[in-house]
């Protein structure tokens, strides 16, 4: 590694304190934001989350080698952390660190993506079948049973198999339209006591259509609950992503994602660990992280604790 | 004579119950007509079917479980609103009549800035541009009286007094100079002072505007205050409509009766311990349940005055006389036989 990359690692580490006290500042001005960070996990979350991002964001400057590079295939392989390959390389001769770095790109960008499309057609779904009720919601609701009784990662493996050849995008979308059931559930209940409020009554009045009235006086006020589903979400996701790409069926090699790299240093895991041990550390430090995060914000946009 | 604005008649809004144990009659047979310009009351208890009535003129009656029967008619400027497509009726809402609520701390959306709010309807009906809209929301905070309002047009509903907010419902309501106003209890949730206030508002705003009013409410002092005609509700129905001055001078019906004496009034002074003093007056008896109102007239088991005729027949709307035909109209037998009327010995 060299001197840039170091200093480069340590601009990450700056950038991600810089988040955490720029969030806190904000935070401090209103009382679920106060109540966000009195949660003690909430900041570390924070941090680790900002960390993570900024490596991906600028993963050319912080990974010392290329994703895709074998160093050299005869003399580094398998070789164990040092300063010159900081997390140690696999059995091809890449450099962990720098593959971590990549992954991180793909992991996260799978991770939030796929939730964004999930909790997008989650948060529809759900007020479309609590607004209408009657029909409708009996409608969609049935076949959001159908959707939660079946085994995500089967459904998943199914369809993956049929497929063949799975690329990133498609993965994205996958996984985005079979976790989209519980969200809808949840916004579903909130839209129910929600319709029944006055101001959307007054809505109506004003000549507002059911569109409208959906989408900017309804759902907008379910936000809170909608992000703590949607924070705890990304941390499935990224487990799922892991999951498959581990059994083979995600995201396709020589791309390092972080559930690949582990199945790729499986087989050497007693002379070379790292390679899968490393990734491995870096899946549970983001998903206990979104988390930590979630759990706080649960607790923070929970209107019951207003009072506490 | 002038066309009215708003003709309702025999509207027939029903609900029907949870398990179908019954059909509740909300409102049975309502009729009346409004003005243009002029300011209509619409008095009763609670349950009378006062705010029904004013929900199914816009139509906004949850369906299930209430429904608006056939044969129900209320045509606004010669259009039937009950057979007008959602598009049609949307395009009436807000725009020519407009509607404030009883409770101004929740029919505000939380999330949204009042000047949002306010500018909705003008951006929904006028097709508005977003700069545009927002300076129409700044004039309308100052037209209903809020100090600085170009500040407080970037404020959130919780950020403001309840008189406040009322002002922004009333700001939001007349944002496209509806040319009617329908006010379902706008001071209830008010303490008396800014009631005043608010009535005062909504009395200015009418002359500086031009538009009709129907304000519902169980207050018979705003009504004395500010409306030109009174309809009063019982059970479902118009029992009285009158003139107000004819209407607090010369109460036909015994509930108009029984209303006017209940209101405390500096005059006579209140029951004193030890005796002495008049005690407020006050109805007997409460309103029947409307998934099943008394047969005959739906007053008597609490009137002073019901003798057999009341409890087997149901008395039409009959003319008092008193001016133009349909000027003073009661729903009482006691018309018919004018010399029934000696307080029962209690």
């Amino acid at each position: 590694m060299s001197v840039w990359t170091w200093l480069a690692l340590a601009g990450a580490v700056v950038a991600a304190l810089a988040v955490v006290a720029e969030v806190r500042r904000r935070a401090a001005a209103s009382a679920p934001g106060r109540r966000f960070f009195r949660h003690p996990t909430a900041a570390p979350g924070i941090f680790v989350l900002a960390f993570f991002l900024a490596i991906a964001l600028a993963a050319p400057l912080v990974a010392p080698y290329p994703w895709y590079l074998q160093i050299d295939i005869v003399h580094v392989a398998d070789r164990p952390p040092s300063a010159r390959f900081l997390l140690g390389t696999d059995l091809y001769s890449r450099d962990v660190w720098s593959r971590i770095v990549y992954g991180a790109r793909i992991s996260l960008g799978i991770g939030t993506l796929a939730m964004l499309l999930a909790v997008t057609v989650g948060a529809a779904v759900g007020a479309v079948a609590g607004y209408f009720r009657r029909w409708v919601d009996t409608t969609l609701m049935r076949l959001v049973d159908v959707g939660l009784a079946m085994p995500r990662i089967f459904v998943l493996l199914l369809v993956v198999a049929l497929w063949g050849h799975v690329s990133v995008p498609l993965l994205v979308l996958l996984i985005g339209l079979t976790g989209w059931f519980g969200t809808s559930r949840l916004v579903r209940a909130e839209v129910l006591s929600l319709r029944e409020r006055e101001f959307v009554a007054a809505a109506r009045a004003l000549g507002a259509g059911p569109t409208r009235v959906i989408f900017r006086h309804v759902l907008p006020n379910a936000a809170a609950p909608i992000i703590v589903s949607a924070a705890l979400g990304i941390g499935n996701v990224v487990l799922l992503e892991a999951g498959l790409s581990f059994l083979g069926f995600g995201v396709p090699a020589p791309r390092p994602s972080w559930g690949t790299m582990i199945a790729e240093g499986w087989p050497k895991i007693t002379a070379a660990p790292w390679a899968s041990l490393f990734p491995g550390l870096a899946i549970s430090l983001l998903v206990m992280a979104l988390n930590a995060v979630g759990d706080a914000l649960r607790d923070a946009l929970d209107p019951r604790k207003e009072a506490a | 004579m002038t066309e009215p604005l708003l003709r309702v008649r025999d509207l027939r809004t029903y609900f029907v119950t949870e398990h179908g144990s019954g059909t509740a009659r909300a409102v049975d047979g309502v009729s009346f007509e409004l003005f243009p310009g002029e300011t209509l009351g619409i008095v009763g208890e609670s349950g009378c079917g006062k705010t029904v009535t004013s929900l199914s003129i816009l139509r906004l009656i949850p369906e299930p479980p209430g429904h608006i029967r056939p044969g129900s008619f209320i045509e606004f400027e010669g259009r039937n609103l009950l057979a007008l497509a959602p598009r049609e009726l949307r395009a009436v809402r807000g725009n020519q009549i407009a509607m404030i609520f009883q409770e101004p701390m929740t029919s505000l959306n939380p999330v949204f800035t009042v000047g949002d709010q306010i500018a909705e309807a003008a951006i929904v009906h006028q097709g508005l541009s977003r700069r545009a809209a927002r300076a129409r929301a700044i004039a309308m905070l100052q037209l209903v009286g809020i100090p600085d309002p170009g500040e407080r047009v970037d404020h959130y509903p919780h950020q403001m007094s309840g008189g406040m907010r009322q002002r922004v419902m009333i700001a939001m309501a007349l944002v496209c100079h509806p040319k009617l106003l329908i006010a379902d209890e706008p001071t209830t949730a008010l303490d008396v002072t800014i009631q005043a206030q608010i009535i005062e508002l909504l009395d200015r705003l009418q002359a500086e505007l031009g538009m009709a009013v129907m304000l519902i409410t169980h207050d018979l002092g705003i009504v004395a205050g500010s409306a030109d005609r009174v309809v009063v509700m019982y059970a479902g129905q118009v029992v009285e409509q009158a003139p107000t001055p004819e209407l607090f001078g010369h109460p036909l019906h015994p509930y108009t009766e029984g209303l006017l004496a209940s209101v405390p009034r500096l005059d006579t002074p209140p029951a004193r311990a030890g005796g002495g003093g008049g005690k407020l007056h006050s109805i007997p008896g409460q309103v029947p349940a409307a998934t099943a109102w008394p047969a005959g007239c739906r007053f008597h088991p609490r009137c002073p005055y019901a003798w057999d005729r009341c409890r087997q027949e149901e008395p039409p709307l009959l003319d008092a006389g008193g001016g133009e035909p349909g000027t003073h109209t009661v729903r009482c037998w006691l018309l018919t036989e004018p010399r029934r009327r000696t307080p029962r010995v209690s």
